[in-house]
């Protein structure tokens, strides 16, 4: 659709949280259990005036804590009911435990998790230790560049969700204040658009079928059934590959913006790349941009699916590539690098690709990241490109005192 | 108020919760969760279990002793858990997309509530789900070997308030859960105890036919935890209500109602004390003086028991 033409589609100006509020909006969950946290906040607030407004039918469950909102939602979805919620730093971490068994209860929850660094010491910015530290946990995670594509995740989260080879909770990411509270463009859906996309909620085995009363969340304790059980939450992970692409490209077919698990830039002749995600991977392809223009043959992938991990598809994208640069807005202390470069260096591995590699940590708790600093970065990959090697050890981009 | 079921009443309730579970032999718990669902009636029920005891006996996969719908989902948050189920069954029924008329009940040991799930209880209460909670309270973390807990009593060895040659035992006294709930004025608060099952039946009873929450605080036995005989364990709930250390009492719209009243039949906190091993060492003569000081709270608690029932409307959330 043309943006021009299209009346029901016009570009309106929102936040982050007001372009997610509004997803949710239309979707209509069965229920919402959430707690405020900077900078999820607005999120949880312009949704409790739709429910106080009486436009959404949503029960929303003012819950006293994050732990006792991912508590509920697992109760709501377990009844079969369509349930969300939204949550940022220290409140994802306070669901921690929740967040794993959410996911082995196969509970197709979609959650909205806003970006921020976790204390200490306590801060409000954006980094990604949240989210990242919970890649583990069992959830499908989506990271989103802007208010558009984080709009976009959150309409894509239950039909991926319930998908009969999935049923697992998807929780989508976005930058904190610099997406969450930025005004920016969106082009919204109808309403109709989106009953139509997310249809109606699949039934599966639920606490509420009088016919088939059952037990949910029982004790593995003498006969062992845990380790197929995680079994079985991988290969579920393994099928959500297809099916989130299949979700991406019917979302393409209805509203013309094209998803991938990898959303490459420049990439097809590239021999020096960087990996990115969410809001600065504007930033990468604008130094792309201008080492193109140089006729450096830079190039750009921004992450978008991060669980599943697409590993073929990063090893094809990067097949040709002399140096990749990861940039990582969290770290995993005392580990080989950031939890995006340990992640990519094992795809490389695995399918043998031995570009060399660097690992470029930017942006904790909420640290700018300016193009001259990500052109840092391609310059080392530059220079490796051309025979010099890249450090081992981590590159701080932005650092103060540097 | 709670008017208690006829024998013939009694018999005629099925059992929702089935034989077969890994409960040990006298546990108060299965008692518990066996006469609370004879006072839901016909209604389907869902059942949420925190960890504890109860919860791992009951539903060792892949059986189930269960035979009404259940979730556990983790230790601190059952009333969370379930909440968010109730929240789902509101929101499906005034949708048109279900008929069935569904009760919700969550059970907690002491440790599951008066300890690490008191927030998630708290909030439950005071969001006003309507739901029953039940804290079956053996006074300790029983399933995870004999820990303390905010509900174990002055004085008892457990495997984190051992005895020795400094420390007889727990040395401070328990926190009134009851009380707490009933400060978050609910329609329905009350103490019940595992001896008087017609009692707990017809207190459940009121429980699942009050709108909004109600929380039931009963007495249960844990024979392995309270090193005390199988065959005694009915008999020493029994001893502890005739005590006093445990009034079975309501309050109802605020107002305390006490259901029994030993009078001059009330016997010493002692008389129990001393069949449990887990007091053992308060028998000697260095230690005698803690068993007094129980028997002062106890006193004291029971007194100030019954001034809150004489009073016209302590609560005031009705008149
Ligand atoms: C968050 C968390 N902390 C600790 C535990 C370990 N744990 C499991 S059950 C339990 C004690 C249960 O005590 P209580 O609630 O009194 O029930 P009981 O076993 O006595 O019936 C503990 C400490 C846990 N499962 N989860
Ligand atoms: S340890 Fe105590 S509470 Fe646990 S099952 Fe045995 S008797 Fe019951
Ligand atoms: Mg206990």
């Amino acid at each position: 659709m043309s943006a021009t033409t299209d009346t029901q589609h016009l570009i309106q100006a929102v936040t982050g949280n007001q372009a997610v509020a509004m997803a949710m909006k239309q979707i209509d969950p069965d229920v919402v259990a959430a707690y405020p946290i900077t900078p999820q906040t607005d999120v949880v607030q312009e949704f409790a005036e739709y429910v106080a407004a009486g436009s959404v039918k949503a029960n929303f469950v003012t819950v006293e804590s994050e732990h006792s909102a991912m508590s509920a939602c697992i109760g709501s979805a377990s009844a079969g009911a369509r349930t969300m919620t939204a949550t940022s730093s220290a409140g994802f971490a306070l669901m921690w435990e929740m967040l794993y068994i959410a996911a082995s209860m196969r509970c197709p929850i979609v959650m909205t998790t806003v970006n921020r660094a976790l204390s200490g010491p306590i801060n409000i910015h954006c980094d990604h230790s949240d989210s990242m530290g919970g890649r583990d946990s069992g959830w499908v995670q989506i990271y989103n560049e802007d208010a558009q594509e984080a709009y976009d995740a959150t309409i894509m989260g239950f039909p991926i969700a319930e998908h009969a080879d999935v049923r697992l909770p998807v929780m989508n990411m976005y930058d904190g204040f610099i997406i969450s509270g930025a005004i920016g463009p969106l082009q919204a859906l109808t309403d109709d658009e989106v009953k139509a996309f997310i249809g109606d909620a699949p039934t599966y085995p639920n606490l509420l079928n009088t016919d088939e009363p059952m037990t949910f969340g029982p004790f593995d304790g003498l006969h062992g059934f845990y380790f197929e059980h995680k079994i079985a939450q991988q290969r579920a992970m393994d099928r959500a590959l297809n099916v989130i692409q299949g979700v991406y490209d019917r979302f393409a077919a209805v509203t013309g913006r094209q998803y991938n698990h990898l959303m490459t830039y420049c990439m097809e002749d590239a021999d020096i790349a960087m990996v990115v995600a969410n809001s600065a991977a504007g930033n990468a392809r604008i130094v792309a941009d201008q080492l193109r223009a140089e006729g450096v043959k830079a190039g750009v992938i921004k992450l978008r699916t991060f669980r599943p991990f697409p590993t073929a598809e990063y090893a094809k994208a990067l097949a040709n590539v002399k140096a990749v640069g990861v940039m990582d807005r969290a770290d995993s202390f005392g580990g080989v690098g950031g939890p995006l470069y340990m992640e990519l260096l094992s795809a490389l591995y695995q399918y043998d690709i031995r570009a060399k590699t660097a690992n470029f940590i930017y942006g904790l708790g909420g640290r700018d990241i300016f193009p001259q600093d990500v052109e840092t970065g391609f310059r080392l990959l530059q220079a490796a490109a051309e025979g010099a090697d890249l450090p081992k050890s981590r590159v701080y981009l932005n650092m103060k005192g540097a | 108020m709670a008017t208690k079921l006829s024998p013939k009443e009694y018999v005629k309730r099925g059992d929702r919760l089935t034989g077969g579970h890994r409960l040990c032999a006298g546990c108060g718990a299965s008692i518990v969760a066996r006469n609370v669902l004879k006072g839901a009636k016909d209604h389907p029920v869902v059942v949420g279990a925190a960890t504890g005891c109860l919860e791992v006996s009951t539903s060792l996969y892949p059986y189930t002793a269960w035979e009404d719908a259940y979730i556990h989902t983790a230790f601190e948050n059952v009333a969370a858990t379930v909440s968010g189920v109730e929240a789902a069954y509101q929101s499906l029924k005034k949708q048109g997309k279900i008929d069935k008329p569904f009760k919700f009940v969550a059970f907690g040991g002491d440790g599951g509530t008066y300890d690490i799930g008191i927030q998630s209880l708290s909030g439950a209460l005071e969001r006003g789900h309507d739901f029953v909670y039940v804290c079956y309270d053996n006074g300790a973390y029983m399933n995870t070997g004999f820990q303390r807990s905010g509900a174990t009593p002055l004085g008892a060895w457990t495997t984190t308030t051992p005895t020795g040659k400094v420390q007889p035992g727990k040395p401070q006294q328990r926190k009134n859960l009851t009380q707490i709930a009933a400060a978050h004025n609910v329609p329905y608060v009350a103490q019940a105890s595992i001896h008087d099952f017609r009692d707990l039946i017809s207190k459940a009873e009121v429980a699942f036919d009050t709108e909004g929450p109600a929380v039931l605080v009963v007495l249960s036995t844990c024979p392995r935890g309270w090193r005390c005989d199988v065959a005694q364990s009915v008999n020493m709930a029994r001893m502890m209500v005739q005590s006093c250390y445990w009034p079975l009492y309501e309050v109802i719209d605020g107002k305390y109602v006490i259901n029994y009243d030993p009078k001059k039949r009330k016997i010493p906190v002692a008389d129990w004390m001393k069949l449990q091993g887990r007091f053992s060492h308060l028998f000697k003569p260095e230690s005698q003086h803690l068993v007094q000081e129980l028997q002062d709270y106890v006193d004291r608690e029971w007194e100030r028991l019954k001034a809150l029932a004489s009073l016209p409307n302590p609560g005031a959330t009705t008149e």
